[in-house]
């Protein structure tokens, strides 16, 4: 939920970057706070294992400006993708406003992209939340590995496996090369923005 | 991290006749990213330990975290306190942490003292190999 102040006129929302370990999470939390370094007062938080896995989450403050009076800043999080970490993740969903989900187009990972969205459902079902009624936005990543040996899936076949029942916008991404991390991003932010109108605008 | 047979036999060894038989109730010893190493308990408590490792990671990495933001290079040692049970973390080195949980039945004095001592057998241990 988001956190409104009416009295200083501050919103703050929280958007959690979601899906299978290793998928690009971080990567493109990284790359928004290296392009937006100017805008971002803090240093980005990143609780993670001595080989760069995510252990707790990523956070990275983030300032938009003024909305129609409102001050409004976007706290981003990334969850611990690794299976065991799913106590964790939880954590990390509490109070989420809006979701990206970074699935990874390489084949292998197939099984995990769907596993993980599944479990994103009961998880949010914790905090009342219904995936197919909150801000989402699908990523589909790694996108650069098409021009590589390595074996990927096509957008059609990630959108059959993973958007065929929530019919989210989707976007074709390389966290790692910088590509559609900020459009992916601008949606989120704007969707979500749009959902909370209604209590503050 | 790797551990041998040997190494690991005498951890398990120090655990439960240092720990658990002074009355903690349960002892994990974990790495860092919440693997857990070796755990033993009283047959007490049926606790989901894999969760459980893999918050107290997450909760350690935290307070890390926040020891480098007030311009600690560390806090080695966290508690947390409960009605019934109690929790005491401790690093044992860079890479491992050493978890207990115990009733009001101990006192946290007589806890600390247990846990630096099965602390230190278990540095020597790991320096053996
Ligand atoms: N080729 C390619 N590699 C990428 C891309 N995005 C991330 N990676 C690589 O994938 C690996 C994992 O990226 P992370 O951002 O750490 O993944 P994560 O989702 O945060 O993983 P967890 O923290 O374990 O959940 C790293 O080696 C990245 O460099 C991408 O767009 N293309
Ligand atoms: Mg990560």
């Amino acid at each position: 939920m988001a956190l409104i102040n009416i009295k200083n006129r501050e919103v703050q929302i929280k958007i959690v970057y979601y899906g299978p370990g290793r998928g690009g999470k971080t990567t493109n939390l990284e790359y928004i706070n290296k392009k937006y370094k100017q805008q971002i007062k803090t240093e980005m938080v990143s609780l993670k294992t001595q080989d760069d896995r995510t252990l707790f989450f990523d956070f990275l403050p983030f300032d938009v400006g003024q909305i129609k009076g409102f001050d409004v800043t976007i706290q981003l999080y990334t969850v611990p993708g690794q299976v065991k970490y799913n106590a964790t993740r939880k954590l990390v969903l509490r109070g989420v406003d809006g979701i990206v989900f970074v699935a990874d187009v390489q084949k292998e990972q197939r099984k995990k992209n769907i596993d993980s969205l599944n479990q994103l459902y009961e998880n949010l079902k914790i905090y009342n939340l219904d995936l197919f009624n909150i801000p989402f936005v699908m990523q589909y990543n790694k996108i650069d590995l098409r021009q590589s040996k390595i074996p990927t899936l096509s957008s059609k076949i990630m959108q059959k496996d993973l958007n065929s029942l929530i019919k989210v916008p989707a976007l074709e991404a390389s966290a790692l090369k910088g590509g559609n991390v900020i459009l992916t991003l601008k949606k989120i932010i704007s969707m979500t923005l749009a959902s909370i109108q209604d209590q503050i605008f | 991290m790797m551990f041998n047979k040997s190494q690991l036999k005498a951890i398990d060894k120090v655990i439960s006749t240092d720990l658990i038989d002074a009355g903690i109730d349960y002892v994990i010893f974990m790495d860092m990213a919440g693997n857990t190493i070796a755990k033993h308990d009283n047959g007490k408590n049926n606790l989901d330990s894999v969760a459980f490792a893999a918050l107290a990671a997450g909760n350690f990495a935290a307070v890390d975290a926040m020891a480098k933001l007030v311009g600690e290079s560390e806090f080695s040692l966290l508690f947390h306190k409960g009605k019934k049970l109690s929790i005491h973390f401790s690093k044992v080195n860079d890479d491992t942490l050493l978890i207990t949980m115990f009733t009001k039945d101990i006192s946290l004095g007589l806890v600390r003292l247990k846990v630096s001592e099965a602390i230190n057998q278990i540095n020597k241990i790991l320096v053996e190999n």
